[in-house]
């Protein structure tokens, strides 16, 4: 094939791909009964009314400590569910890797588990434990520890197997065990890496823990949520500029750390 | 004594040469390392649990799993009625991302530090940070104030973190690129949107395919949510009533697996493209 075709080969098929995706998209609007234009046009409107409205009023400056108190709740059940399930997926992960596997079908095994977590959708968790666990901190937590699980072992084998592979290999040709190629060799490498990750599902586990309490109706969330039915948008405001300022010093912070480690 | 005499200038520490240098980056790891440990052990004492009977409750939780996973039935909606709102999901997810992604490449352009003025990038990502900041959910109930509930609120809300997230993503891979190729470029005489489509979009493709398939798999989880917590229509909300409302466990469980298994199909297809992508480059 000469050159020119090649490239009239590779025209044709990019344009089948946007054919296709412009297909999917009018579909999908169809199906879910979106209009772009009405989607546009919401935006701005949106913005003018939560610069009008979401101010915070000095009666609902009143109620900060009630929403500080929330948001500390949060904040330590986001930090206490990424820590636990960073240690038991470091357990998987190493188990599951690649580099450190003990045997094939048993990694294979692990992935499997961790997949299955981390694709429940944390909903899904959070609606059936809230049946028995009721509305308490520790339906969030298991909600929330489950996926974080599962997400964590997902990167921690990917972080495992792309960093550690050469000393890996060095360790053993010296006659290192395996537990000593372990701790000797993947942890000090991998760490720096791992904690990145740690730092940023704590991020997002903030975020995600706003969704659980409304559902489960703890921390944060509920209060959003109760002032979202009473239509008190002030109460709103404070709530939301609070989970904002607390999202991002720990992005800030993360981000000190990680440039600091590696 | 000898021996001794021969290792002046090496740090020892009972009688044994120190292996590990303790530099900044090592003592900030062992910092972070050693609180977050702490933090681990000291933060169940500063939750406040309420009144939970442990046993009682694991056993119900142990019980209502079993309804789930192993006994899943369909009472209140039918199979075609689950794939209907799944590919609803689907379709949320679809929008929200595609869209997203068309608007994430565009300040992408304006926010890769080599290719827009420094002003320009701090403004987007200063921008973005905030974006990123509010949870979607509240992005979605709050559009969900002027625009209604439904499709609309949701994917504008979740159009949001798609372009925060994607943004970020694209500028990254941008800045990668070699200056000397812009350079080269701009000495023939290319203008600006020559060098975009002409050397940016190629050689980044590949990470723009891959981060966007990446955030439509997160974002088909996200839309679930949506469904349940904001309303906003497809598994997520028959999710949400079947549990809350009808308290049928055996029909979450089934729409559970539903959900799963779509989950799975779009990781293995991410994985895969991943794969591809690297064997390219």
């Amino acid at each position: 094939m000469t050159d020119i075709n090649i490239l009239r080969v590779k025209k044709w098929r990019m344009t089948g791909i946007f054919v296709v995706i412009i297909g999917l998209l009018y579909g999908s609007s169809v199906l879910t009964k979106f209009n772009l234009v009405e989607g546009i046009e919401s935006i701005p409107g949106t913005f003018a009314w939560m610069v009008a409205n979401l101010i915070p009023s000095a009666e609902s400056l009143e109620n900060l400590p009630r929403v500080l108190e929330s948001l500390w709740e949060t904040i330590i059940l986001s930090m206490l569910v990424t820590t636990t399930a960073a240690i038991f997926a470091l357990l998987f992960a190493l188990m599951g890797a690649k580099t450190t596997q003990v045997s094939h079908t048993f990694g294979f095994i692990v992935r499997f588990i961790a997949s299955v977590f981390r694709n429940i959708p944390v909903v899904a968790w959070a609606l059936v434990l809230v049946i028995s666990f009721g509305h308490n901190v520790i339906t969030g937590y298991f909600a929330l520890f489950f996926s974080t699980f599962g997400i964590l072992v997902r990167m921690f084998i990917e972080t495992i197997d792309e960093t550690s592979s050469d000393g890996v290999e060095a360790l053993t040709s010296t006659g290192a065990s395996y537990f000593q190629m372990v701790f000797r060799g993947v942890i000090p490498d991998t760490l720096p890496q791992m904690l990145s990750w740690v730092f940023y599902m704590i991020e997002t586990n903030i975020r995600s823990a706003t969704l659980v309490g409304i559902l489960t109706g703890t921390g944060i969330g509920f209060l959003f949520d109760m002032y979202y039915k009473r239509m008190d948008y002030g109460m709103l405001g404070l709530i939301t500029i609070a989970i904002v300022i607390i999202v991002m010093a720990i992005e800030f912070s993360s981000n000190y750390v990680r440039r600091a480690i590696s | 004594m000898q021996v001794i005499s021969l290792m002046q200038g090496v740090k020892q520490k009972n009688n044994r040469i120190q292996i590990k240098l303790m530099t900044k980056s090592s003592l900030v790891m062992r910092i972070v390392l050693w609180s977050l440990g702490a933090f681990t052990l000291m933060g169940p004492f500063l939750l406040n649990y309420g009144t939970v009977d442990w046993g009682t409750a694991v056993s119900l939780t142990l019980n209502n799993l079993k309804m789930m996973f192993l006994q899943p039935a369909f009472n209140q909606i039918t199979f075609t009625g689950t794939l209907i709102q799944i590919s609803i999901t689907l379709a949320l997810a679809l929008l929200a991302t595609v869209l997203g992604a068309i608007i994430a490449f565009f300040l992408a352009i304006f926010s890769a530090k080599n290719l827009a003025p420094a002003w320009l990038s701090n403004v987007i990502i200063a921008a973005n940070s905030f974006v990123r900041a509010v949870p979607t959910v509240l992005w979605v109930l709050i559009f969900a104030i002027v625009a209604g509930l439904g499709a609309v609120a949701c994917v504008i809300g979740m159009i949001f973190h798609t372009v925060a997230y994607l943004t970020k993503a694209f500028a990254e891979s941008f800045e990668e690129l070699d200056e000397g190729t812009i350079e080269a470029l701009r000495a023939s005489g290319a203008n600006w949107w020559h060098i975009i489509f002409g050397a940016v979009v190629p050689q980044s493709s590949s990470y723009i395919v891959s981060w966007t398939f990446l955030r439509f798999e997160s974002n088909y989880g996200v839309a679930v949510a949506m469904g349940a917590a904001a309303a906003a229509g497809g598994i997520g909300f028959d999710l949400f009533m079947s549990s809350s409302f009808y308290y049928d466990l055996h029909e979450v469980g089934m729409i559970t697996y539903c959900a799963l298994i779509v989950a799975i199909i779009l990781e293995l297809i991410s994985i895969r493209i991943k794969k591809k992508l690297m064997a390219q480059n």
